[in-house]
């Protein structure tokens, strides 16, 4: 990863066409999956959902729940395939990785003063190890939004390279907190700054602002990862998050990929949903597709 | 120069909005050779939309106190008097005398005054507490069932409307109404009402569109919980309460026959969209002080 001196200058990354950027938006919201597409898509959202939960009032006993959910997604349709990762704090990573034991379901932990990012560069080192110590499959970090803010691109440039470095073998997913940077420009340069530094996905929010993930901030976060590819022919990952409630919005975020980066991503390994409701929702409506029949809340186990 | 006259568009009611069908349908009733208008034909993601936003509005409708329903529902029937001349209109327009509809009309407004004042009454009447041989005090009282389905009566454009969706609300429930096909101009005038009338958005929703397109959906969705089929269709009938037992709903029917009569004011029509629940709960000395309850 070391393309530092190809791109020493974070103060020229390529500008945005907000307007173009809309209109594209614009496009793919008013189209529609059907049938069997839809269907197909729906499962393959459903596999690329990170399961989350972070409050402050998790317990051993939320995420034991959460962790099922995660594993029988729902009971009378065990064709379903299970979500990618389920998303924890890492005080209760260790918890996670043992009920997850012999599935293909990998732990995720948020780290680095998670979700403010407000601390020294030693506390952030020492919560990824907390994390990746546990056995953490993959890290979830923020960046430092106030250093980004004065200007001090090295700084958040080092940071994100020192806990990559802290990750070991664990895959490293750097949230940019786009709704904290301001503008699709700011987007642009965070997520360059981020690919550079040996992301290995960019992740748009943290959940606790808003807005969180959205289809803008989404599409020129995947063109930075294009861009990136034709320069380097390496994939960069992308996982939107928070906010993506229901499937129809989760489709128009598979399009978005799909047109933007290509078959290549559309798979768990390289794109990922940050969600909690989602689930759900998504499962409804592979019931509906399956039974014909609109589907309730009430009939489906929360997490 | 003479005025050229704005015709107005009628839209369906979801969530407190006024949306066109996400379909792009529409139908045009006739009335002898006049016809009444492009008027929305709703298809079932319309109905689905519509659900959701009645699922969502549960929480608000039934979580005001009851005499503040009583007020909101009293509402609704002040700002229907203060534009009756509207609905008499329309009412012609699709056929009735000018007498049958005031008629209608008032007996509309006095319709929602009835249920208004039941809101904070009914409770007291259906609950009860029972005698039970253990140390508990038991008790049963009902509970509004959720989100109801409601399918107007063909022959009464307003009236019959009404007098499905008040005894509804005034439960405490939300609803989906699916208008009259023929008749369809006074329930989205009503909507209007509904509209400026403090309801909140998504209390109650009105399609308009073919009973034979979305029967099916009405009755089989398994986010609501009862189903009011207005009408006597016997293979209409049958076919609502065998799919309304997929998520066991409550199917009440009624026959508009008598819509004028003082028959159709009668709190038991309330009583078929709640549930009643029973608590035990328990007490110390239940025979120290010789009380029996």
């Amino acid at each position: 990863m070391g393309n530092k001196n190809k791109f020493s200058d974070f103060r020229v990354t390529a500008r945005i066409d907000q307007v173009g950027i809309g209109d594209r938006i614009a496009r793919i919201r008013s189209r529609s999956i059907k049938k069997e597409a839809k269907l197909q898509g729906l499962k393959m959202i459903l596999n690329m959902i990170d399961l989350t939960t972070l409050e402050g009032a998790d317990t051993t006993g939320k995420v034991q729940q959460l962790c099922n959910k995660a594993k029988f997604l729902h009971a009378s349709n065990p064709e379903l395939p299970t979500v990618a990762a389920v998303c924890v704090y890492p005080n209760f990573v260790s918890q996670a990785k043992k009920e997850l034991e012999k599935t293909r379901i990998k732990v995720a932990s948020v780290a680095t003063a998670f979700p403010a990012g407000q601390s020294s560069m030693e506390v952030k080192i020492k919560d990824t190890k907390l994390a990746v110590d546990g056995g953490a499959d993959e890290v979830d970090m923020v960046i430092s939004r106030g250093r980004f803010h004065q200007g001090e691109y090295s700084y958040v440039y080092d940071e994100i390279a020192a806990v990559k470095e802290a990750c070991g073998k664990a895959r490293l997913k750097v949230i940019l907190e786009t709704g904290e940077l301001g503008s699709l420009d700011k987007v642009r340069r965070a997520s360059d700054i981020a690919i550079y530094a040996g992301a290995d996905f960019i992740k748009t929010s943290t959940g606790k602002i808003k807005p969180a993930a959205t289809l803008p901030v989404t599409c020129v976060m995947l063109e930075a990862i294009r861009d990136y590819f034709y320069e380097t022919g390496s994939m960069v990952g992308m996982k939107p998050a928070g906010g993506i409630s229901n499937a129809k919005l989760a489709l128009q975020y598979l399009m978005l990929v799909k047109e933007t980066l290509g078959n290549g991503w559309l798979s768990n390994e390289w794109f990922r949903y940050g969600a909690s409701s989602l689930a759900n929702d998504v499962l409804m409506q592979i019931e509906k597709q399956r039974t014909g029949i609109y589907q309730s809340k009430d009939y489906f186990s929360k997490d | 120069m003479d005025r050229v006259e704005i015709l107005k568009t009628y839209k369906i009611y979801i969530g407190g909005a006024f949306p066109r069908t996400e379909s792009g349908r529409y139908y045009v009733p006739v009335h002898g050779n006049k016809q009444l208008g492009n008027i929305c034909l709703s298809s079932r993601k319309d109905f689905r939309n519509a659900v959701v936003a009645a699922r969502s509005a549960c929480g608000k409708w039934s979580g005001k106190s009851a005499a503040n329903r009583s007020q909101v529902m009293y509402r609704i029937a002040e700002i229907l008097e203060g534009r009756k001349s509207q609905f008499v209109q329309e009412l012609q327009f699709q056929g009735s005398t000018k007498s049958k509809a005031e008629q209608e009309v008032h007996a509309s407004i006095d319709r929602l005054i009835y249920y208004a004042g039941w809101c904070d009454k009914f409770s007291q009447v259906f609950s009860s507490v029972n005698p039970v041989a253990s140390a508990h005090f038991n008790f049963t009282a009902p509970e509004p069932m959720g989100v109801i389905s409601i399918c107007a009566p063909e022959d009464s454009g307003l009236l019959g409307l009404v007098d499905a969706v008040a005894p509804v609300l005034a439960g405490g429930n939300t609803c989906v109404a699916l208008a009259s096909e023929g008749m369809p101009l006074c329930a989205i005038t009503f909507a209007e009402v509904l509209n400026a009338s403090d309801v909140p958005g998504g209390t109650v929703n009105i399609l308009t569109g073919k009973r034979t397109e979305l029967l099916e959906h009405m009755a089989s969705h398994m986010d609501v919980n009862g189903f009011l089929y207005c009408g006597s269709d016997e293979e209409e009938i049958r076919k609502v309460q065998s799919l309304a037992v997929e998520n066991l709903k409550r199917v009440s029917i009624s026959t508009s026959e008598k819509l004028l009569s003082s028959e159709r004011q009668n709190p038991y029509c309330i009583e078929d969209f709640v549930e009643m629940k029973t608590t035990w709960h328990p007490i110390e000395i239940i025979s120290g002080s010789g009380s029996g309850y």
